[in-house]
């Protein structure tokens, strides 16, 4: 089975400071990380390979030290990486993102199954996977908690299929998926592994190859910030919750103040 | 302390870093309390490689020497000392058929034990025959393709649970020291069984029994090296180990004072936290300056061990073993003491460091034999300087 994992560089901390005048996030001075879910993308990728036979490549977009991210996936036993990177990608939004890696995706080529993360820690948009299935136009099932079965028949390719369990707020669907699909991946499905001592000397010395717009054919017009329609006007901090009111008395007397509380508020 | 490491020293450190704060740290108590052995932490150690790794590529490990040894078993020892022993333990079993053993012995022994498959143990040890190696009583008796051993080895470490073990016997005691020789013997062997498990003070979490030999049948091809070596080999074998129990005390030290340090800043009395108090300063001061110095010693002497390990360095390899021991007791005895009361409770990690620091004064020569070793040695140089 072809596996392809997509991975986001993150900073290592949930409490990014905030540029107020570009609206972005942050990134000097932050260690970084795999995005946390997409770890799991990634070791779930390593264990159906490890079950079925085939291959994981992990491809990023983001600037050239994501490379370091990728390296790590090699350690936990991905065979290849691949880092699409640009200037021409920067500013890109989860549209633009989920384009320029549906292309880089068809410049791997033939694959069966494409996992992400169900989020990045730092965006929280969730988009980007369903976007990469959409541009693709495959299917994909997202926020998926466990593989119940693969049928993954190299004679018959258009009877393979997956069944999944999708988590949901009250329970969870079992949904049954043809392949070639993508699927999202939440931290319920596994426990990432720790790299082995002869995989991260191997990572060490990969070649990470660098992926630009003009080798995935990507359509200039629908890259980077220019084939972003989402544009950030402004991003802010929510004001603190401020604390209730704290009516204190007799019960007779605290239910007459509650209502005219009530209706000096105009509630009722 | 910079030590100038290399990539893979330090891919080494971090992995078995993350590994024991992840993997061990959770269950160390458990293992402490029950005294079972940590089969899925060895399961895990190897597969992430970490096993092995002084076994020499062609047989399937990384091919690192004493000193990435002295580095893992530190960083592993800094959270649990018990559970890096057996790690630890497989290397002093392992070393004498990497130093002596014929192309046929490695090919047979050293992938299985570079994939963490198989555990190994090292007997010298009998009730009777401590420090006093030359009084040992087990008899390895040649007839026909077999040697016939009788007799009993007591507190091996991983006995009942290694698979592999290197036994030293006596092929001919009126040869005293002369007459030992070394065996690998396999579990399973006719006439090889285990005694009873032992109950130990610290280190809970590695298995200690006996080994029993009883008309206990071992071929021929299965002799170490030449009969009459054993003495040698097992001495050459102790020199090139002492590092690795040395880091094992410099882990439980430095993980004594990671902790103190930690929890002086978090325990507050009279107002403020108990490191804003001089009297705690200063004992923090001084194990730090003891771990360091110890560090120092023990990654020089494993420097020099890796560099040549036909020479032995038996002085730098006793002294390295003899200080980080002492270290690793005095310091975890402070630590203790920062912790106050909280200290001495077992549900706190500090006790059980001090318990489990005794030891490596004790084991694999105690430091008073190990006094007479650097003692013997500095006298030896002395007289070759002035009869020269």
């Amino acid at each position: 089975m072809n596996i392809i994992v997509c991975i986001k560089q993150v900073p290592a901390t949930t409490n990014v400071q905030i540029d107020d005048k570009t609206c972005t996030l942050k990134r000097e001075g932050v260690e970084s990380i795999i995005n946390p879910f997409d770890e799991y993308a990634v070791e779930e990728g390593v264990r159906l390979k490890e079950k079925l036979g085939g291959k994981v490549t992990v491809i990023s977009m983001g600037p050239p030290q994501a490379e370091s991210a990728l390296r790590e996936t090699l350690s936990r036993g991905a065979d290849e990486a691949v880092l699409v990177t640009d200037r021409a990608f920067a500013g890109a939004d989860t549209l633009a993102t989920s384009y320029t890696l549906a292309m880089a995706i068809r410049t791997v080529g033939q694959f069966d199954l494409i996992i992400c993360g169900k989020q990045a820690s730092d965006g929280d948009t969730a988009q980007v996977g369903p976007g990469i299935a959409e541009a693709l136009d495959i299917a994909h099932v997202s926020y998926v908690r466990k593989i119940e079965q693969t049928t993954n028949k190299l004679d018959n390719p258009a009877d393979n299929c997956m069944r999944v369990e999708r988590m949901m707020e009250d329970g969870y669907d079992i949904v049954e998926v043809p392949l070639p699909a993508l699927i999202t991946v939440v931290k319920d499905i596994n426990t990432p592994r720790l790299p082995s001592l002869k995989g991260m000397m191997a990572a060490k010395k990969a070649q990470i190859p660098h992926w630009n717009a003009e080798k995935i054919n990507a359509d200039k017009s629908r890259i980077g910030l220019s084939g972003s329609p989402t544009w950030v006007k402004k991003i802010f901090y929510p004001p603190p919750r401020k604390g209730g009111d704290m009516l204190s008395g007799e019960p007779q007397e605290l239910a007459k103040k509650l209502v005219d509380k009530l209706r000096e508020l105009k509630v009722i | 302390m910079d030590y100038f490491l290399d990539d893979d020293q330090k891919m080494i450190v971090e992995l078995a870093r993350k590994f024991a704060h992840e993997k061990i740290k959770p269950v160390r108590e458990h293992y402490d309390e029950t005294e079972e052995f940590p089969w899925p932490i060895m399961e895990e150690l190897a597969k992430l490689d970490l096993c092995g790794i002084f076994v020499p590529q062609e047989y399937g490990g990384l091919g690192k020497t004493i000193f990435e040894t002295v580095l893992l078993v530190e960083e592993l020892s800094k959270v649990d000392g018990g559970i890096a022993l057996t790690l630890a333990a497989t290397g002093l079993g392992t070393f004498p058929i990497m130093l002596y053993g014929t192309e046929e012995q490695k090919k047979k022994y050293l992938p299985d034990i570079a994939k963490g498959k198989k555990q190994v143990s090292f007997a010298i040890t009998e009730a009777n025959s401590g420090s006093d190696v030359a009084s040992m009583q087990t008899i390895a008796k040649k007839e026909g393709d077999y040697y016939i051993l009788n007799g009993t080895k007591c507190f091996i470490t991983s006995a009942g649970d290694s698979e592999i073990y290197t036994v030293v016997a006596m092929t001919d005691k009126t040869r005293g020291s002369r007459g030992a020789s070394i065996f690998i013997l396999e579990k399973g062997m006719e006439g090889f069984t285990f005694g009873k498990k032992e109950k130990k003070m610290g280190i809970r979490a590695s298995s200690t029994r006996e080994l029993v030999f009883n008309n206990c049948k071992v071929p021929r091809e299965n002799l170490l090296g030449k009969e009459g070596q054993g003495f040698i080999i097992a001495m050459k074998t102790l020199d090139i180990s002492r590092p690795g129990v040395a880091s094992q005390a410099l882990g439980i030290a430095a993980g004594a004072l990671e902790d103190a340090v930690e929890y002086s800043r978090q325990r507050k009395q009279f107002g403020n936290p108990i490191s804003s108090l001089q009297a705690i300063q200063h004992i923090l001061a001084d194990m730090a300056t003891q771990v360091e110095a110890a560090r120092a010693l023990v990654y020089a002497t494993a420097k020099m061990v890796a560099a040549d390990m036909k020479t032995r360095h038996t002085r730098e390899c006793a002294m390295s073993k003899l200080f980080a021991s002492d270290v690793a007791m005095k310091v975890t005895v402070d630590a203790v003491q920062v912790y106050g009361g909280y200290g001495y409770m077992r549900e706190y990690p500090m006790e059980k460091r001090m318990r489990d620091a005794k030891i490596t004064q004790i084991y694999e020569g105690t430091n008073q034999v190990l006094r007479n070793e650097i003692a013997a040695a500095l006298i030896k140089e002395n007289l070759q300087k002035s009869s020269s």
